[in-house]
């Protein structure tokens, strides 16, 4: 094939998929520009006329969307935290800390990744209402509190630990907590930076368990408020595009920011499977 | 205080969370639904009964069920080849050493595996709107007639599939990328050498050296696809005539909707016998393919 002709097939193709990949999201911010009631007309306008804040205003007066960002925040930071502490540790232990029966427990819990998390909602439901956490902040954040997919990671990495380095601090007589903390954790700095970076993300894009254990709308998150919405208001489009844009860019912005440490993760945790 | 003490004491946060709210919750479910736990024994735990697998039993009568599990079925058959397809396609563009630009357009193609389901789940409704939406007025555009994309129960599931493929084949993408990335320039070069075409190039050193990569990829996406919810709760809430009623979704109708605690086990253990016996039977195809 003509040289020429290749590098532009392979350049429009690329360029071509791309524009599909975004061109939805464009729109969605585009429409949450329009003034009310624009949006719905024919020909669907592409852009908006008078580009107006108007919608937002409106989300964050009517619709409530402060606190729905702000419960959306808290939770995935919460999550965000609390898993990266559990992880780590338990990460170190599996890669660094000899025990019995350590390669058979790890093993286990690698084959439970094939159980879908959803196995587990209905009597997981049961257990947090009895202790009366259903409709709570906890409720959402203390099943996701550790992750099997992130014991993993933090294993995988911190196997690249020298034994020499941990071996010396304890004949220095160090203890072991110290020498977790001193010493190790400034070594898995990468791996922290990805760990939260993913369990944030997957914590604000999370549905199906907050929609269960979430049952009033004080303690909504954005995905939730926003599905809730769009049966109530579902002929309003540029409030719905406006919520989504609220919903959408803070992860977009925080993958951006973060995206090498992001696709990091999602390569180390697929090396392997 | 001994090593193992140590490793112990490390594990324990972690191995708590997971066992009370993971693996506990899996055996209550199993539990759960050889029982008839209703809104009556929600109330009184009393009026439990152990019914043994008259649940399953029941499932497998309900042509509920069996719809739910055949638009599942075509759900993932349909979606999971167009999704690795969409993924291997943009993979190899992306390779190619005549692409230009590739950092920013590695970034563009993955940015919709980082949005929110329910938020551009929300903007793809109104895109294929029968009336407003702009991909109705592209084809009138084009001169074809609009079409009803989530009102017509023939069309509504082909455009959840086309919504996940949109949303994820940037996973798959960057993982085949790194597949792609893995296989030394040498064999290219060696096959090139000998006169052997882009396409028997494609076929007889990419393909095989991939496949790994493509099996994984695989079970991965199969395994994910069989969890359809999210996007038909909020595209069409299963409908239009239970056309789009995941398995899922069936088991969050039963269990939270109509407080059927033991039925909804059932589905969710169904759902996971599935899931486990096509991970198996696609792992034991690929072997084969290797010793072949």
């Amino acid at each position: 094939m003509n040289p020429r002709l290749a590098r532009w097939l392979v350049n429009g193709a690329l360029f071509g998929c791309a524009a599909v990949a975004v061109l939805p999201l464009l729109w969605m911010l585009s429409a949450s520009l329009m003034p009310p009631g624009s949006a719905s007309a024919l020909p669907p306008p592409l852009l908006p006329a008078q580009p107006t804040l108007d919608t937002y205003r409106a989300l964050f007066a009517r619709a409530g969307m402060g606190r729905y960002l702000l419960n959306s925040l808290a939770i995935s930071g919460a999550i965000a935290v609390l898993a990266l502490v559990c992880n780590l540790m338990a990460g170190y232990a599996f890669a660094k800390l000899r025990f019995a029966g350590r390669e058979r427990l790890f093993r286990a819990l690698i084959g439970a990744l094939l159980i879908p998390a959803q196995v587990a909602m209905l009597p997981l439901f049961l257990l947090l209402k009895y202790a009366g956490l259903v409709n709570s902040y906890a409720g959402v954040i203390v099943p996701g509190m550790a992750t099997l997919f992130g014991i993993y990671l933090v294993r995988e990495f911190a196997r690249s630990v020298p034994d020499e380095l941990l071996e010396a601090a304890r004949i220095d007589g160090a203890g072991e907590w110290r020498i977790f903390v001193r010493i190790v954790l400034p070594l898995l700095k990468p791996i922290m930076m990805t760990l939260t970076v993913f369990t944030f993300l997957a914590a604000w894009n999370d549905f199906m368990w907050p929609l269960i254990v979430l049952t009033g709308q004080e303690h909504y998150t954005l995905p939730l408020a926003l599905a809730s919405l769009a049966r109530e208001h579902s002929e309003d489009t540029e409030l719905m595009m406006a919520g989504s844009v609220i919903t959408v860019l803070p992860v977009l912005v925080l993958f951006l920011a973060l995206q090498r440490h992001y696709l990091q993760g999602l390569l180390l945790g697929s090396v392997k499977g | 205080m001994s090593r193992a003490t140590t490793a112990w004491l490390f594990l324990t946060p972690a191995l708590l969370v997971l066992g009370v709210f993971f693996f506990v919750p899996v055996l209550g479910a199993l539990g759960l639904s050889l029982t008839d736990y209703d809104l009556y024994a929600l109330a009184d735990l009393r009026n439990l009964r152990f019914v043994g697998l008259h649940n399953y039993w029941e499932l497998l009568h309900r042509p509920l069920f069996w719809t739910a599990l055949g638009n599942t079925f075509y759900f993932v058959v349909v979606g999971v080849p167009l999704s690795i397809g969409a993924s291997l396609g943009t993979a190899l563009l992306l390779n190619s050493p005549l692409a230009r630009m590739k950092a920013f357009h590695r970034t563009v193609l993955f940015a919709p595996v980082v949005t929110t389901v329910v938020a551009v789940a929300v903007i793809w409704r109104y895109l294929f709107n029968t009336k407003y939406g702009l991909v109705n007025h592209a084809l009138a555009v084009l001169g074809l007639n609009p079409v009803d994309w989530l009102g017509d129960p023939h069309w509504a599931m082909p455009t959840i599939i086309a919504f996940a493929v949109w949303k994820n084949f940037g996973y798959n993408m960057i993982i085949l990328l790194a597949g792609l990335q893995a296989i030394a320039p040498e064999l290219y070069e060696a096959a090139r050498i000998d006169g052997a075409s882009r396409w028997r190039q494609f076929r007889h050193i990419t393909l095989p050296l991939l496949k790994p990569t493509m099996v994984l990829v695989t079970v991965l996406t199969v395994a994910g696809y069989f969890q359809l919810f999210a996007e038909p709760y909020v595209m069409t809430e299963g409908g239009p005539l239970q056309s789009t009623m995941s398995v899922l979704y069936l088991m969050y109708d039963d269990g939270f909707k109509w407080w059927n605690f033991g039925v909804a086990s059932a589905v969710a253990f169904a759902l996971f016998g599935i899931i486990l016996a096509v991970t198996v039977l696609l792992l034991r195809l690929a072997r084969r393919g290797a010793s072949a």
